[in-house]
């Protein structure tokens, strides 16, 4: 039995099992995927942090994070999550994370949307890719055990405490249950319920989400969505925000600059969406960085835009669009990271940690990752647990499968609740829209009894595993849209045609409960 | 458009065979989604973040290792899994091997040291440490096809982007470690560094690595054979 079971192996999962590792408790390390594979290695940017407080203060962060989030989260906790900053910086630089550096051979901070300060810490504009590959070279370093390829079935909740955890090994087809009176949710956020329009790896599928809640842990703030607004057109793939951080323009199908491009990420989503939706053409323009600061701070850019759009940023703007980037609801947790069910923690995306509210700062997601994702290890449970729980039915469960005839492809429902969804209920949604998405989700629940796997091998069935992520998907894209239906205002990435404003009567984190498997949802005051 | 695919699945057959399929993209990534939308349910492969960043869809195409999501297909061309792995099924490959040789040439960071890195310090590693781990290099290498202890390119170039590192206060060790089964075995073919799709050079890197040897003391260990051939006192 291991002290502490993480599900997910992006940047979340493996900061809590080295730190879980280093002070002493047996880890094991469950992923769907390998580790340099997660969504993690997509985060370009940088990481935010207070280094020198003589340039910038916690105070300034804290209150640029408050703002952003529209008031919709707390203080205390974004002031602990800003205090962690510097700290998490040194250790990730202890780790061999190669930051850039500046004149004075400090690391070199950027600034980035929605911020007064140089602030965000990076490695060119492979942040990311650089933080998870060293991760994972420290997690083999310090002999941290893996499955790999392994999908998370279920949790074991017994008398509302967490005792196990059941999985599948894709290869091997087999169930496995492992009991531990640690379980930590690390697997991402829900941005693939727009799997057509999002920046998000395919794999990114809401399944910490959707099991937590079937195991009537809370969710929260799920309709908050934030759009990221430079993606390559038509691929939706990233273009970070680090190229307006570092003066990026964008220009209009008149070649006029429209916005301030270094307002907050759903304000300038907003005015790109609303030209996109009109069939207008929308650029970022980077000519006049000049060839040595494109190649310096932005070669992944530069490199994306020439391999999937044919354009050399050097002589032509780019031509953008908008997609689904980071998602800040998640499964609810305390100052602890413990979520509302005992012996269960979430850290990364897939947490709603209070710190981002109504609008991610961009730099702001790396620090959660590491800052939370280590302090998460303090509150550990050390008992040993006993765990009943019989995992027959899931292995049954997956032979009905097999044998199941199949009517409706759920492969072309998920496009289809893609489409719907993000025509619907993305960035700019109103009410009637969100009923008519809602209405397409009860017809696919009900559907769901003529859908299936068409693969009937018994080793390495992908299409199995594809369908136990399309359910994900279906569950967590019902809540999104009940969440937008109860917040009858607009606030940060949640916009509403028929509520334009923000009404302070909902200056309050939205609380999901699963009640008989029918989602009850209502109002908290921020703590 | 026709496109072929290698194909393997130990429960329908123990020898691998090519299929054909008529397909409408000509994106390999959505060419082979297409594959299993369409045709073939059970048809297996690895992706992720479709932007070339998280090395998860490496395959061969012709022969030649790609980005699934970043190459473009063209009539009759061949799709076959990474080289020099286990394949599990299909496009799928048991990719293991890579913990193994980060363990066993510790390329990793050993002991922190607070030297001061520079602004051109961090350069000098800033490529290599953009590796996306596809193991496009590793699949490219004649020596890893006949030598299953090889070290490989992906962890040789990791282990130099370390030993570059001011941080490292123990970079001598991983020296040590690459003698055997590492930088000497290497034929400095250069298919590895033809087919990174980070443009990194990791032969360049492995001839580095060998230098860097060479000062430390370490002997090359090729020379010594032929050395030993021509002077051999016991041959006297």
């Amino acid at each position: 039995m291991y002290d502490v079971v993480v599900i997910g192996s992006g940047a979340a999962g493996l900061t809590a099992a080295l730190e879980a590792k280093e002070q002493g408790f047996s880890v094991l390390v469950i992923s769907k995927n390998y580790p340099t594979f997660s969504q993690s290695c997509q985060a370009q940017g940088g990481i935010n942090a207070i280094l020198d407080e003589s340039n910038d203060s916690i105070d300034d962060f804290v209150s640029d994070t408050f703002i952003a989030s529209r008031k919709i989260s707390n203080k205390k906790r974004i002031r602990k999550f800003c205090e962690l900053s510097k700290d998490s910086i040194l250790w990730l630089n202890k780790l061999g994370v190669p930051f850039t550096r500046d004149e004075n051979n400090n690391i070199a901070q950027r600034r980035f949307g929605g911020t007064s300060k140089k602030r965000t810490c990076y490695s060119s504009d492979y942040t990311g890719l650089k933080i998870i590959n060293t991760l994972y070279d420290t997690c083999v370093k310090n002999d941290i055990e893996f499955l790999h390829e392994e999908f998370l079935l279920d949790i074991a909740v017994e008398n509302g405490v967490a005792n196990a955890v059941i999985t599948l090994n894709i290869n091997k087809m087999k169930v496995s249950k492992y009991p531990t009176s640690n379980i930590i949710l690390a697997t991402g956020g829900y941005s693939n319920i727009f799997s057509l329009n999002t920046t998000n790896s395919y794999l990114t599928t809401a399944d910490g989400l959707a099991i937590a809640y079937k195991n009537k842990a809370k969710l929260s703030n799920l309709e908050f969505v934030q759009f990221h607004p430079t993606v390559l057109k038509e691929t939706n793939i990233l273009i970070s925000e680090s190229a307006r951080g570092e003066g990026g323009y964008l220009l209009d199908k008149n070649s006029n600059r429209f916005i301030d491009e270094l307002k907050t990420r759903d304000e300038v989503a907003r005015e790109v969406y609303k030209r996109v939706v009109k069939g207008e053409e929308v650029f970022l323009d980077l000519r006049h960085l000049g060839e040595e600061k494109i190649d310096e701070l932005l070669p992944q850019e530069r490199t994306i835009a020439l391999n999937f759009a044919n354009t050399d940023i050097l002589n032509e703007p780019l031509s953008i669009g908008v997609a689904a980037h980071y998602t800040m609801g998640g499964i609810l947790v305390d100052e602890n990271m413990q979520t509302t069910i005992k012996n269960l923690y979430a850290i990364g995306e897939c947490a709603q940690a209070s710190i981002h509210g109504a609008n991610r700062l961009g730099g702001n997601s790396l620090l959660e990752v590491i800052g939370l994702s280590r302090e998460v290890v303090k509150s550990f449970n050390k008992d040993k647990i006993v765990c009943n729980i019989d995992i027959k039915k899931y292995q049954k469960e997956i032979d009905e499968l097999m044998h199941k005839e199949i009517k409706v492809d759920f492969y072309k429902v998920k496009e289809q609740l893609s489409q719907i969804l993000f025509e619907k209920a993305s960035i700019i949604k109103s009410n009637s829209s969100l009923n008519e998405v809602l209405e397409f989700i009860n017809e696919q629940k009900n559907n769901l009894k003529y859908m299936g796997i068409e693969d009937k091998s018994t080793y390495y069935n992908r299409n199995l595993v594809d369908f136990y992520e399309f359910k994900n998907l279906l569950l967590i894209s019902e809540l999104y849209i009940k969440s937008a239906i109860s917040r009858n205002e607009s606030r940060g990435s949640h916009y509403k045609l028929d509520y334009e404003y923000e009404d302070e009567s909902f200056e309050k984190e939205t609380i999901i409960e699963n009640q008989d498997n029918d989602a009850f949802i209502y109002f908290e005051e921020i703590k | 458009m026709k496109i072929k695919i290698k194909r393997f699945n130990k429960q329908k057959s123990q020898d691998f065979y090519i299929e054909e399929f008529d397909i409408l993209n000509t994106n390999t990534l959505k060419a082979l989604l297409e594959v299993k939308q369409n045709y073939d349910k059970s048809f297996s492969f690895r992706y992720g973040c479709k932007s070339a960043v998280c090395g998860s869809c490496a395959i061969r195409v012709n022969g030649v290792e790609k980005l699934a999501c970043k190459v473009k297909l063209k009539e009759n061309d061949l799709i076959e899994p990474l080289n020099n792995f286990e394949v599990i099924k299909d496009l799928v490959v048991n990719l293991d091997k890579n913990e193994h040789f980060i363990k066993k040439s510790n390329a990793f960071l050993e002991e922190f040291s607070s030297n001061v890195v520079t602004k051109n310090d961090g350069k000098l590693i800033d490529l290599q440490s953009n590796c996306i781990s596809c193991q496009s290099c590793f699949s490219s290498c004649p020596v890893s096809s006949i030598n299953s202890d090889f070290i490989g390119p992906t962890s040789l170039t990791k282990v130099f982007r370390y030993i570059e590192d001011k941080k490292e206060s123990l970079s001598k060790n991983k020296l040590d470690l690459i003698q055997k089964n590492g930088i000497w075995d290497c034929t400095l073919c250069g298919n590895c560094t033809m087919v990174c799709p980070q443009g990194i050079d990791s032969r360049s890197d492995i001839l580095k690595l060998r230098m860097k040897s060479l000062q430390n003391g370490y002997t090359d260990p090729t020379i010594q054979t032929s050395f030993n051939m021509e002077f051999n006192p016991n041959g006297f």
